[in-house]
């Protein structure tokens, strides 16, 4: 029995259901909180079992865990479980000031709980087509997250969230079909041709123009929910104008399970083709993204905005370097998205609070929150020093890994790289230098705000900057060595 | 060249799905386009039983009555109801240049029927020679999406790309795996129920659901 598995997927379910019914009584957040700190202790057992005894199918192979998707299912369960603390005070703070009614606080905390039901199934999931599915509930349970406040920003960011994910992941699907369609050829048809497991062993006789055509589409339509230039114009809207802890999530969580699914189907197709063509098409869809993103840094005026652009640079750097592909280039990749993830969302909590405080998410009117709050002007100092990859932070290490690869293996990148990590510097630390520092127009909030979270997040950071312990490295290495 | 009665009913079926996807393009009424839109559902419908019967792939029958019951009968009746609550039934969208627009359909055709090209070749399926025909019907359903500006008609756009892509499964393959159908045929029923509390939403903020008020969000 693999109850630890049947736990992860059952918690967030349950916690669904429960807070669907009485998600905006007063201890409704506590329940939220509850079952997310269940969620990630079962998920730390399912991480432990699978160091200890190795990969485990199980419930008719419709479930996989291996190096690689158990790392990422501890990432998705810690961060919504901090997630959750945060939302508590910053969704009481939004309540006091008469943003939220019960009904909408009771559908924040149900949808919450399905979106990282939804998440945990993409990843644990064994069937390409339920990862399809899973993927799509995913973008339906943010939805009416995004328009959270029913202001007219916020409406038309759904839509556009909801219209254009939809058609990408449409093309996902189109994708999917002709993955089946190669597949069912060698496996028979039936549901064990969208096995992944079942693909993996076949992989080097798919048939090879189907599968690259398949991949074109998997890219177009995972790399919308990615976020990958062109096709992030959905992603610094849903950002800005839907609550701050949907936010943390999104960045943080959804664009790193999205790149894990478009992960898995390049694994099968660089087993059939025998050629780099996922990689050369996953490089360049990574340098523009990189290169495009950074300039559109500047000349943000809203801090969410800014931030989620941020995003869009960084599931760049990450899909550029999964791209260059090899041992190093995949370690980086996946050490970044871990870093990536819990900076970026701790920078949201703390941004949250800041434009609480400020009453403003315009980036001009936000000052001198050292001197109202030093805990929220440090929590975002810290964050935004982090993610620009100053040493020591963790976000250093990765970005340096991925920046000598590409100059050993890819030379012509790494001017381009370069050049857009240097502007990207200089945009957000001019932008946040005076935010928080210098004279304030910032006031009290009607409650306390929650900061261990940041705190909790930036110090692992930090933490990973300096010293990454053994097992975590042999782990990584693992899953690096699972991606190829 | 001779063609078994089986294959040819198909590929009847697959042009009478082409000729909607253009008639959808096209149609201003909006009343209309929703029955354009279950037209289309039935025309599935009755393609995915005649490859089911032809080729005697039983899971096929149940995916034909699962499309006959969403896109038939729930998704149509469902739109009704919303848009008669939402007092847009009689609604005429001014269409730019729907020459232009059927000229450009033209081309996406062109282009489907070349990408489909090297993967029908490939394919065993009786149903092979339509693949084509199903991309250009996803395409021509996203074109309808691009060339609306109301919500309602963007959404049955956006189903119509779903038919399309139904369509796509049987003919490149017969159909995915049950399980997966059952997902897909569950995501689009919740989509639409989220999409029909999102039009209230939309019309109770803006008094009207025409997306030209949701342009505000730009880079400045």
């Amino acid at each position: 029995m693999n109850w630890q598995l049947y736990l992860v997927l059952g918690t967030p379910l349950l916690g669904g259901a429960l807070l669907a019914l009485w998600g905006h009584k007063n201890w409704a957040a506590g329940l939220n909180i509850a079952m997310s700190i269940a969620t990630f202790v079962a998920a730390a057992a399912l991480t432990a079992k699978v160091i200890s005894n190795g990969p485990i199918i199980t419930a008719n192979e419709q479930f996989f865990v291996d190096s690689l998707n158990v790392f990422l299912v501890a990432l998705t369960a810690f961060v919504s479980m901090t997630t959750a603390l945060f939302s508590r005070p910053y969704m009481r703070v939004e309540h006091a000031h008469g943003k939220l009614s019960d009904n909408r606080l009771r559908l924040f905390h149900s949808m919450y709980q399905l979106f990282v039901f939804t998440m945990l199934l993409v990843l644990l999931t064994n069937n390409l087509g339920i990862l399809w599915v899973a993927l799509e509930a995913a973008t339906l349970t943010t939805v009416l997250l995004v328009s959270l406040y029913r202001t007219p920003a916020s409406l038309e960011a759904a839509w556009k969230y909801f219209i254009l994910c939809g058609v990408g992941i449409a093309q996902a699907l189109f994708g999917t079909i002709l993955l089946y369609s190669a597949s069912e050829k060698v496996l028979g048809s039936g549901s064990g041709a969208l096995l992944w497991t079942h693909l993996a062993s076949v992989a080097g006789s798919l048939e090879p123009t189907v599968m690259s055509l398949a991949f074109v589409f998997l890219l177009v339509g995972y790399g919308t929910k990615v976020g990958l230039v062109p096709l992030h114009n959905w992603l610094p809207d849903a950002h800005a104008e839907g609550p701050t802890p949907v936010s943390a999530v999104l960045s943080g969580l959804l664009l790193n399970v999205a790149l894990y699914a478009l992960l898995r189907c390049k694994v099968l197709v660089d087993g059939a083709l025998q050629a780099p063509f996922a990689s050369q098409l996953m490089m360049g869809f990574g340098l523009l993204s990189v290169v495009v993103a950074a300039f559109f840094l500047s000349r943000q005026k809203d801090i969410k905005r800014m931030f989620a652009y941020s995003s869009v640079e960084h599931m760049g750097l990450i899909t550029f370097a999964f791209g260059m592909g090899g041992p190093i280039a995949n370690f980086a990749g996946l050490l970044h998205m871990t870093v990536h993830s819990l900076t970026k969302s701790a920078i949201f909590f703390a941004v949250g609070h800041a434009a609480q405080k400020a009453g403003t998410q315009i980036m001009d009117d936000i000052r001198g929150l050292m001197k109202v709050s030093p805990t929220v002007g440090w929590g975002l100092m810290l964050g935004s020093v982090a993610i620009l990859g100053l040493p020591p932070f963790g976000v250093f290490a990765s970005e340096f890994l991925i920046l000598t690869t590409a100059m050993r293996l890819q030379p012509w990148a790494t001017p381009f790289l370069l050049i857009a990590l240097g502007v990207a510097f200089a945009a957000v630390f001019s932008k946040v230098q005076p935010m928080v520092f210098g004279e304030t127009t910032a006031k009290r909030l009607p409650h306390p705000p929650a900061l261990v979270p940041v705190f909790a997040h930036l110090s692992i950071v930090l933490a990973l900057g300096f010293y990454i312990p053994p097992y975590l490295v042999d782990w990584y290495r693992e899953a690096a060595r699972l991606i190829g | 060249m001779h063609l078994p009665l089986a294959s040819q009913i198909i590929n009847l079926l697959a042009a009478i799905l082409l000729l909607l996807s253009f008639a959808m393009l096209t149609q201003r009424r909006i009343l209309s386009l929703i029955n354009l839109f279950a037209m289309q559902g039935l025309a599935l419908t009755l393609s995915t039983l005649v490859v089911a019967y032809s080729t005697g792939q039983h899971h096929l029958y149940y995916s034909a009555a699962l499309t006959f019951a969403l896109k038939v009968l729930i998704l149509p009746w469902v739109l009704h109801r919303l848009i008669r609550k939402l007092n847009v039934k009689w609604d005429v969208e001014t269409l730019i240049n729907i020459p232009a627009t059927m000229l450009v359909g033209i081309v996406l055709v062109i282009l489907a029927f070349n990408v489909a090209l090297p993967i029908s070749q490939l394919a065993g399926t009786i149903t092979k020679s339509t693949l084509g025909i199903a991309l250009a019907c996803v395409l021509l359903a996203f074109l309808t999406m691009i060339t609306r500006s109301k919500a309602v008609p963007q959404v049955i756009g956006f189903l119509a790309m779903e038919n399309g892509l139904f369509f796509a499964a049987t003919s490149a393959t017969y159909g995915m795996p049950m399980v997966v159908e059952f997902g897909i045929a569950l995501d689009v029923l919740v989509g639409m129920v989220i999409l029909g509390v999102f039009f209230f939403q939309i019309r109770e903020r803006f008094d009207s659901l025409d997306i030209s008020h949701l342009e505000k969000l730009k880079e400045e």
